[in-house]
């Protein structure tokens, strides 16, 4: 059993629709521990980007707690948060989401920047390791636009990892992928999980992805219906 | 990291070409204008000062009461003299001096009968070699038929005048005008050539002669209407002028005494004081209106880009970027660009200025009937601050937009801008 690094209770979060309030999350409580593989499963609506936007502190909890690697997301101010995500978490998105005037290099390079202390050689040799984590060493120079979906979403998990964060938090990784790719990169995120004891955390409802799952926690309208580990 | 936004801001021609874009035009706009503007009053200031007031005008305090007459039975007497004490005095100043003078042009037909006649504002100068009255007045480049005077009793005419009497260079012409003491005066001269200036108020009847001449001709010996004083450099300096004129007063000015002299700057004689202050303020107005109407473009400009950039925000967030350096980076591009616009826009608008400066347009038609001491070719002026004036509104303009488009990550929450990704 790793150590606990996310502790989620009572975690409620609601919006105000019009005059009614709609309870994203409803009472959620969870916790995770280092090096899971753990998938957030359920329907579109289920809250399960609700509650990874609130673990990667993108978005507050109305009420309740949530503390994510010793610091309670509640209470952290913007800039905290910031930094909470620079050094600690990693993210990829559903549509890979690279910033299409930099090179594949430049991309996986960026946030690394981010962190002053890093300099050229250090962060030249990161983002080389990184390429060769996800198997692009050849295609550092190319831009996004001449690369295919699956290659696209290689270099957004190396952009995730390169910084070495403890939490990655993927959000339905696989959508835009065919099964070929899809296999792919679950292989390659399976090998992080293993070789970086990295923890992982999906939202997602696809199928090719939660037979990889070693924790499947399944959300309904805001709740946690089932939490099964594998 | 300054690198790294550097090369996205080069590589993606929506932020930073078209803005430059924009900016640029906006900036070349306001520098032209200004040259433009520059060049029109510093046009209506030279040929205002050669023509009709130097840069400061010394007239006796009752001549300049009614100076829109040419009261010369008011001149200033023993010219001589002041003419001595001025030299010494103030040796930075070119001074001349010149009667105004209004009369009658009567053109003899051969048996000595009045063949035809016309109204004529003469203005008498020192016309003898090496007078720089023939540079201020540029009479050799005015100069259509014939020559400048050489003799005693030749004078110059406006060649649209000379052509309306049907006179020709060695013709005699017969001025009726009245002397200083008020009886009638009546004068021959001889035509020696006939002149353009591209003044229309004076290319209408103008006479030019010899200050010695028109002495005699109107019994004003030693005596002459005004002082006129000229900058070394040709260019007027209203501080220089201003301190001269409280200089000169304290020394010669006698309020009680209508005779004695006073000194009026160019501003003041020639009412420019109002044409100077409205171009000032229509440069500030320009410059106001420019920075608005630019912030609201690239205002606009900022939100589409903005818009268009959520997405990549919303990255740089989860990434670990703050807001506040997403937005101070955003300034920062903003900077970038606004200083890249204006240099662009003021190279451009100063090659532009420097043409219209050497070559010039020629207004000349619409001034036709104009009373207004204005050149008929209008000529841009470059001058040290049309390098620089662009700059403020074209980097403010920039600035003041991006930072309202701007505002819109703050006014988003996180999640929001995060969601964005996705859509």
């Amino acid at each position: 059993m790793g150590e606990t690094i996310i502790k989620i209770q009572n975690l409620i979060r609601s919006y105000q629709m019009g005059s009614t309030t709609l309870n994203a999350l409803n009472n959620v409580t969870l916790d995770f521990t280092t090096g899971e593989f753990t998938g957030l499963i359920g329907p579109s609506g289920s809250g399960k980007t609700t509650l990874l936007n609130i673990i990667g502190s993108l978005d507050l909890p109305t009420s309740g707690s949530a503390e994510v690697l010793g610091r309670k997301i509640e209470t952290l101010s913007p800039k905290q948060a910031a930094v909470l995500r620079n050094f600690e978490i990693g993210f990829i998105f559903q549509t890979f989401n690279l910033l299409p005037v930099y090179t594949i290099y430049e991309n996986i390079e960026f946030p690394l920047l981010l962190q002053p202390q890093l300099k050229t050689p250090q962060r030249r040799e990161m983002v080389r390791q990184a390429l060769e984590w996800v198997g692009l060493a050849d295609r550092a120079g190319s831009m996004p636009k001449q690369l295919s979906g699956g290659q696209c979403q290689r270099v957004a998990i190396a952009r995730a990892i390169v910084k070495k964060p403890r939490l990655v938090l993927a959000d339905e990784p696989t959508a835009n992928l065919d099964a070929q790719n899809s296999a792919n990169i679950m292989e390659i995120m399976l090998k992080l999980n293993r070789e970086l004891n990295t923890t992982f955390i999906f939202s997602t409802h696809d199928e090719k992805v939660i037979k990889h799952l070693r924790r499947k926690i399944k959300l309904a309208d805001g709740q946690v219906v089932s939490d099964e580990s594998i | 990291m300054i690198k790294f936004l550097l090369k996205g801001l080069l590589r993606d021609r929506s932020r930073s070409f078209f803005p430059v874009l924009t900016v640029a035009f906006g900036v070349f706009l306001i520098v032209f204008l200004t040259a433009f503007l520059n060049g029109a009053l510093a046009s209506m200031f030279n040929t205002t000062a050669h023509h009709q007031t130097g840069h400061v005008k010394i007239m006796t305090q009752a001549y300049a009461a009614e100076a829109e007459q040419s009261p010369n039975e008011l001149a200033l007497l023993d010219l001589a003299d002041w003419l001595a004490k001025l030299r010494a005095e103030y040796p930075d100043v070119i001074w001349t001096p010149r009667i105004s003078f209004g009369g009658l042009i009567d053109i003899p037909d051969a048996r000595g009968e009045t063949r035809v006649q016309g109204p004529a504002a003469g203005l008498a100068v020192d016309l003898r070699a090496g007078s720089p009255e023939i540079g201020f007045l540029n009479l050799a480049k005015a100069l259509v038929r014939g020559r400048l005077p050489e003799q005693a009793g030749e004078i110059l005419l406006a060649e649209d005048f000379a052509q309306r009497l049907q006179v020709a260079p060695g013709d005699t012409v017969t001025l009726i005008g009245s002397t200083m003491h008020g009886s009638m005066a009546v004068n021959n001269f001889t035509l020696a050539g006939t002149v353009r200036f591209g003044v229309a108020a004076m290319d209408r009847g103008a006479i030019i002669a010899d200050l010695r001449d028109v002495q005699n001709a109107l019994d004003m010996q030693d005596a002459a209407g005004m002082l006129l004083g000229f900058f070394a450099d040709d260019v007027y300096n209203d501080q220089q002028a201003r301190a001269l004129q409280t200089v000169f007063h304290a020394q010669y000015q006698d309020i009680a005494d209508e005779f004695s002299p006073a000194l009026r700057t160019l501003l003041e004689d020639s009412g420019m004081a109002g044409y100077f202050a409205m171009a000032s303020s229509m440069m500030f107005i320009i410059a106001l209106i420019f920075v608005a109407v630019m912030a609201l473009v690239l205002w606009n400009a900022g939100l589409i880009g903005g818009l268009r950039r959520y997405g990549e925000m919303g990255v740089r967030l989860a990434i670990g970027e703050s807001k506040s350096h997403i937005y101070c980076s955003m300034l920062g591009e903003a900077a970038l660009i606004g200083l890249g616009g204006s240099l662009v826009g003021t190279f451009f608008g100063i090659l532009l200025s420097y043409w219209l400066q050497y070559h010039g347009l020629d207004y000349g038609a619409i001034f036709k009937n104009s009373t207004m001491m204005v050149e008929n070719i209008f000529r841009a002026q470059v001058t040290p601050g049309c390098y620089i004036i662009g700059f403020f509104p074209g980097v403010l303009a920039t600035f003041i937009g991006n930072a309202l488009a701007g505002l819109g990550i703050f006014k988003r929450q996180t999640a929001q801008l995060f969601k964005e990704l996705e859509t």
